[in-house]
């Protein structure tokens, strides 16, 4: 081949390397979600509750005086029942096991949830000693979802349980 | 033949099509397809020295990243956001070029044998490419980074590593603190080090490694990414915000085509596929494959140490060692899983010329399934028998276009492992045994499958490689042709223009004198 028909040939294959490069590196649009969608994260990480014994006189008498902890707990931490409802229908419901091989570690749970946008009651329930029958925290609200959104579910003991976050 | 074979044969021809349509407007020297593994260093280096100057600029506080790295491509343009853009698709291109070239090496069943080292060291590289692509996205902090940070951590919180889900920490925008984007800083310039290295070590066991394509085409490469880069520079999307999801994103699909691919199936399935290639890839050199070619053998009595062969090795195979008789002397010794079996040592060999008057020629480094007196027989057998009013000789390569269809009457036709096989003085020894002319065929250029044979075929019969063809042989006799296994054509017509010219320009002025060993009485 002749040089100057060589050198549009290369100017040709540049040209499709650069439209190739430059094509893929933004298109075509990803859409994770619709435009009228919004999102509910639930997302925690909580240590389950444990059945603790108070040790009698005798037997805090009985032990090396640096080691006279008033109660007695096992390593092992409950089980954490979770539900979630959506005008009053099931949206998610759950058991979330302790982490650690001793089983002592936080439960955690991450979940995403795609909605369409709009006013919905929402519910949550949460045990965290499964010994004790039914919810010990439990959050409901109305809450409006705008399109594009996030709206978190989340848990903190400090911040009085569970608590919704938009 | 199995089915992973015939797909290996399908992509190959592919991709010598493709190389050869490629070589039409580069040349064989100049072709990117056939110097991948360099394309992708020489964008690696550009991705290096851009991100040096995007790491000058980089704020890395939560308030003042995004406005850092979006700044740049305003002020100054002609910079920050030039080399922001250069940084980006010289990225882009790394991970085509990689994809391109780890397919390519499949389809040529370079990945058993002496290549196999560099091929299992070649994995790992996969896959910090792509951490080192991906954790760069998330730097910017725009809308796409907090997708890409909130995907990629969807994803890894399914394998059990992480005693909290890792997604947690993208779940509201008071969840990030500067020292993220510090951390995430410390990943992006760790990871491409140890890139670096794996680099180093996939290469380090061949010789004469194709660091940079040449010349041009690093010229033509660098001024098309500076095009691209002013045509579409590179632009964040909004600023990251943790508590409105993204649901448009402008999507770097040589990078983060792993997030789609995750919501059209599921974490699980995605892990199990990169698992399964990752597996699939180290095991892929134990699957049946042909045999390897028999290694090269040292002949001690006849190896003077010169060190040609350990010059002309393409693989390393070969190191310089004690001479067991000869004290003071040094031999060849040949590592037996890094020889790839192509023969260059014994055509590099001083010892390898066919004029020496042993009844059984013995040379210092041999291939025993083609050995150098294997190929005198063979010539001189020929040569006998060659007749017709031009006679001519033709070595060719088994690898490259097949000059046995060449065989006829007038032509003598001797296949080799690689024509770097065939020490030149055998071209001198044909023209003195009664050939006309010789003719080589060659693997076409920059195409060798044992990478430098061509190469140092042409250098030696020109003199610039030793052992170089003695200046008496009349050139005018010799004709070195490149043809690839396409170009059957090729080499037919070239043959018949090599003949026709002999005839034509005649050949009384001949100085070489005739040589037939049995009648010689030289030694």
């Amino acid at each position: 081949m002749s040089k100057p028909a060589a050198i549009v040939g290369q100017i040709i294959l540049y040209g499709a390397f650069a439209v190739f490069i430059g094509y893929f590196a933004t298109f075509p649009r990803y859409r994770q979600i619709p435009d009228d969608a919004a999102l509910i994260k639930l997302s925690m990480s909580h240590l389950g509750d444990r059945e603790c014994r108070k040790r009698t006189a005798e037997e805090l008498e009985k032990m090396p005086r640096n080691m006279r902890a008033p109660l007695e707990c096992p390593r092992e931490r409950s089980d954490i029942k979770l539900e979630v409802d959506l005008d009053g229908e099931k949206l998610f419901s759950t058991v979330m096991h302790p982490t650690g091989l001793s089983k002592d570690g936080v439960s955690t749970i991450y979940k995403r949830f795609e909605l369409k946008a709009g006013s919905y009651r929402l519910t949550v329930r949460m045990n965290d000693n499964l010994i004790k029958p039914g919810f010990n925290y439990i959050k409901e609200e109305q809450v409006t979802l705008k399109p594009g959104r996030v709206l978190v579910i989340d848990f903190n003991p400090d911040k009085g349980g569970l608590f919704f976050r938009q | 033949m199995s089915f992973h074979a015939s797909l290996r044969n399908n992509a190959q021809t592919i991709f010598q099509h493709a190389e050869e349509f490629f070589d039409v407007s580069f040349g064989g020297s100049g072709n990117p397809l056939r110097h991948l593994g360099a394309m992708g260093l020489y964008f690696l280096w550009i991705v290096v020295g851009s991100g040096l100057y995007l790491y000058t600029v980089l704020d890395t506080s939560i308030n003042g990243v995004y406005s850092s790295i979006s700044d740049l491509s305003r002020e100054p343009w002609y910079l920050g956001g030039i080399l922001r853009s250069l940084h980006r698709y010289a990225a882009d291109a790394f991970i085509l070029v990689m994809a391109l070239h780890l397919v390519r090496e499949w389809a040529y069943g370079r990945y058993f044998g002496f290549r196999f080292y560099s091929w299992v060291t070649g994995v790992p590289i996969l896959w910090l490419s792509y951490v080192s692509g991906i954790s760069g996205y998330w730097i910017v902090w725009d809308q796409l980074a907090q997708f890409s940070a909130t995907a990629s951590t969807e994803l890894l919180d399914w394998l059990p590593i992480f005693s909290e889900p890792a997604a947690r920490n993208f779940l509201s925008p008071d969840s990030l603190n500067d020292r993220f984007f510090t951390m995430l800083m410390f990943i992006h310039l760790g990871i491409p080090l140890m890139l670096i290295l794996g680099l180093w070590a996939h290469v380090h066991r061949i010789s004469r490694v194709d660091y940079l394509p040449s010349r041009q085409v690093m010229l033509g490469t660098l001024g098309t990414l500076l095009l691209l880069a002013l045509i579409k520079p590179a632009l964040s999307d909004a600023p990251a915000n943790l508590a409105l999801s993204p649901t448009q994103v402008r999507l770097d699909w040589f990078m983060l085509f792993i997030h789609p691919m995750t919501d059209i199936t599921s974490p699980a399935m995605v892990w199990m596929m990169l698992f399964a290639a990752t597996a699939l890839l180290f095991i892929l050199p134990f699957l049946p494959h042909p045999n390897a070619e028999p290694i090269a053998e040292v002949d001690a009595a006849n190896c003077n140490g010169c060190s040609r062969c350990l010059a002309d090795c393409p693989y390393a195979a070969i190191t310089m060692g004690p001479h067991p008789g000869r004290p003071g002397y040094r031999i060849a010794i040949v590592a037996a899983d890094l020889c790839a079996g192509c023969g260059i040592c014994a055509g590099s060999c001083p010892s390898s010329t066919p004029f020496r008057k042993q009844e059984r020629l013995l040379t210092g480094i041999d291939m025993p399934q083609q050995t150098v007196n294997d190929l005198r027989q063979q010539l001189e057998e020929q040569l006998a028998q060659l007749e017709g009013r031009t006679r001519i000789v033709v070595f060719g390569c088994n690898r490259a276009a097949n000059a046995r269809l060449l065989a006829a009457p007038d032509t003598a036709v001797i296949s080799l492992l690689c024509t770097g096989a065939l020490p030149p003085a055998f071209v001198e020894y044909a023209l003195r045994g009664g050939a006309d002319g010789v003719m080589l065929a060659s693997c076409r250029s920059g195409g060798c499958d044992y990478r430098l044979g061509e190469r140092w075929t042409a250098e030696r019969l020109s003199g610039q490689r030793e052992p170089h063809l003695r200046s008496k042989v009349p050139l005018a006799r010799l004709h070195h042709v490149f043809a690839s296994v396409n170009d059957n054509k090729l080499l037919a017509e070239a043959l018949h223009e090599f003949r026709k010219k002999i005839e034509i320009q005649g050949l009384t002025d001949d100085p070489l004198q005739p040589y037939y060993r049995r009648n010689s009485h030289h030694v």
